[in-house]
């Protein structure tokens, strides 16, 4: 593997059984992603997004074919080893943001910290730069059910980035927003992206996401269809 | 541990209400568990104590014939005391009763009792013997509360008795009552009248003999004696332990009853628990749980109900506990009627271990049952279960 890959896939099938028969959701792909990029997986509804996603999240594996991340093959993965990957370098984002709607927005962005063993001290300052980063400064005691869509994903978004994760994994994330709270989380995703050097790779069909992206790879029916750099004088609105 | 701790009791706090009912209940067991125990270990207590002080000191001789359920024994039941007793005998630590069959004749009726000779000046029983020092011009005799009350005898009360001596003649004299005593102990009270040894072994032609010999301290070893059958303390009080044991078979089923009601909601709630937060176990996998530690974390959820439970039982358990072990509780029927050493009032007493066996056998079935529906987390694909879509 490439010194500056984080994901490299090769050859990748997932087919799921359907009853009698299988569905084959993910065919022969191939992919590799660097260190750094700002990437998302475009398709409609059904092409594999989610699938893809969660395969590279450790939290499935592939029917055949290999899918290497930060140097661990996530089929040959234990579950205890799987889970110390996503604890230590991957950061999830949700459509529905997953929130834990008893804790409150500090207990929220700690957890991954508690998780880590990470000192009260040093979690505390890490949670509040986070929350800094996110702008949630003054919603530090709300929870979840009395904060709006937008202020929520911020709150998801700062649980992900608060470890400093190599690697952001965002399926749909804008999904349940709208326009203006959009562009302000994935302002803010790029801005991290660009600060931190964290990966990140979506999943969407959302026109605004994809006006963000550095790399979009199209997928169709599990296949990827079309794999395309954006130059560097096209800019995001 | 300590995260699975902390977060356990996030979500059991951050859960409300339904937390603080299944707490409550938890609660009530606790409490109700302690108290009814605290009743029972109270009155075996006390119904020892007051055989002890009424009945049968530190221990007793009983001789060969005598047997308490069959009254004809007592005319064969009676002998010489031993030679070797008489020293015990003469420093107070061992009282000899003399027991004859006879019959009062109150008022007209009729009422056979059991004439105890004993000595004036004992100090074992808490019997009020020294009344029967008064000089009156008839025996003076004492009585229980339960048999002056049903043959409406009084102090001061004149009656006929009459009785058969050694030989088999019968004889009768009258008695005064000189005095009413009540204890806790119906077979010291009922068909029993008390009057001076002395005089009964005069009346009885028995000189020097006894029926039963009363020692005070339990611990000293006891020999065996020709004619004569050793009754250890332990032996004599069997009957209140398997009255106790009885009891305690009772309360257990009441216990399992009410631990059942408080467990079915615990289990209710973490069956719920499971289904309802699929989304939130497939967000603790994805942030690093394995599913195997979520399966910790639910059950640990589950177990601290308990936990909360004798912390809000301490709450008002204590203060409860406390007031009922100054104040006692009256039983709510006449004491007298139940045949076996009780007092209308009993008094809880609480060991510490009674505390801690309760909380740890409650902590462990909670933990248990919190467990059960918990495992089947160990089964959920974390893809599925971030969809919520489980069935
Ligand atoms: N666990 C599963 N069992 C069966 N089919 C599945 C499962 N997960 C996904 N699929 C199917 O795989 C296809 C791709 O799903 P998904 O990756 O969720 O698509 P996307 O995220 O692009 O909408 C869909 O047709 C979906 O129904
Ligand atoms: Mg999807």
């Amino acid at each position: 593997m490439d010194k500056n890959e984080i994901i490299q896939i090769k050859e990748l099938k997932k087919i799921f059984p359907m009853g009698k028969s299988e569905f084959t959701a993910l065919n022969d792909i191939n992919l590799s992603l660097g260190k750094g990029e700002f990437t998302g997986l475009i398709g409609p509804s059904g092409s594999g997004k989610t699938t893809l996603l969660n395969i590279v999240g450790s939290l499935d594996t592939p029917t055949s074919g290999e899918a290497w991340v930060l140097d661990q093959s996530i089929g040959k993965l234990t579950a205890k080893e799987a889970a110390q990957l996503r604890k230590k370098n991957l950061g999830f984002i949700f459509q529905s943001y997953n929130l834990l709607a008893v804790h409150n927005v500090f207990e929220n962005v700690e957890f991954p910290l508690l998780l880590l063993k990470i000192g009260a001290a040093e979690r505390r300052k890490m949670v509040m730069d986070a929350l800094e980063w996110l702008g949630l400064t003054d919603k530090v005691r709300s929870k979840p059910p009395q904060l709006s869509g937008g202020e929520c994903q911020r709150v998801a978004i700062a649980r992900a980035m608060v470890k400093r994760p190599s690697l952001v994994l965002a399926d749909e994330p804008t999904a349940n927003l709208d326009a203006a709270n959009s562009h302000h989380i994935l302002q803010t995703m790029v801005k991290l992206n660009e600060e931190l050097k964290t990966t990140f790779l979506f999943a969407t069909h959302d026109e605004k996401v994809i006006g963000y992206l550095k790399r979009k790879i199209y997928l169709f029916d599990g296949k990827v269809a079309k794999d395309e750099w954006v130059t560097s004088n096209q800019t995001a609105k | 541990m300590k995260t699975a701790l902390k977060l356990a009791y996030r979500n059991l706090v951050g859960a409300g209400l339904r937390t603080w009912l299944n707490v409550i209940v938890l609660s009530f067991s606790f409490v109700v568990i302690i108290w009814l125990k605290g009743i029972l270990v109270g009155w075996d207590y006390q119904a020892k104590s007051d055989m002890t002080n009424w009945e049968i000191g530190g221990g007793q001789y009983w001789h060969e014939q005598y047997d308490p359920f069959d009254p004809f024994t007592l005319a064969e039941s009676h002998a010489l005391i031993p030679e070797q007793f008489s020293e015990e005998i003469a420093q107070g630590d061992m009282v000899p009763v003399l027991m004859v069959q006879g019959t009062l004749y109150p008022q007209g009726r009729m009422q056979t009792v059991t004439i105890k000779g004993i000595d004036a000046d004992q100090d074992i029983f808490l019997l009020p013997t020294n009344k029967l020092d008064t000089v009156v011009d008839a025996v003076p005799a004492i009585i229980g509360a339960a048999m002056a009350e049903s043959l409406h005898l009084t102090e001061g009360d004149l009656v006929t008795l009459r009785w058969r001596d050694a030989w088999g003649t019968f004889d009768a004299m009258d008695i005064v009552i000189t005095d009413i005593f009540s204890s806790n102990v119906p077979s010291v009270e009922a068909a029993q009248i008390y009057i001076p040894l002395e005089l009964l072994r005069e009346m009885t032609m028995m000189q020097d003999e006894a029926t039963i010999l009363t020692f005070r301290d339990p611990e000293l070893s006891r020999p065996a004696v020709q004619g004569w059958i050793h009754k250890p303390k332990n032996v004599l009080t069997a009957s209140v332990d398997r009255m106790i044991k009885t009891k305690t078979a009772g309360q257990s089923v009441f216990y399992a009853i009410l631990l059942l009601l408080a467990m079915l909601a615990i289990f209710d709630t973490q069956v719920l628990s499971i289904f309802r937060r699929q989304k939130e176990i497939g967000t603790y996998i994805a942030l690093g749980y394995t599913r195997r530690e979520v399966v910790g974390l639910f059950t640990v959820e589950g177990a601290m109900h308990s936990i909360l439970a004798a912390v809000v039982g301490a709450l008002y358990g204590i203060p409860f506990l406390a007031w009922q072990a100054k104040v006692g509780w009256t039983i709510p029927m006449d004491a007298g009627d139940f045949g076996m050493a009780m007092a209308q009032t009993l008094y809880p007493v609480y060991s510490a271990g009674l505390v801690v066996s309760t909380i740890l056998i409650v902590v462990i079935i909670t933990t248990i049952v919190s467990y059960w529906p918990s495992r089947r987390i160990a089964k959920m694909n974390p893809t599925e279960a971030l969809r919520g879509r489980i069935q």
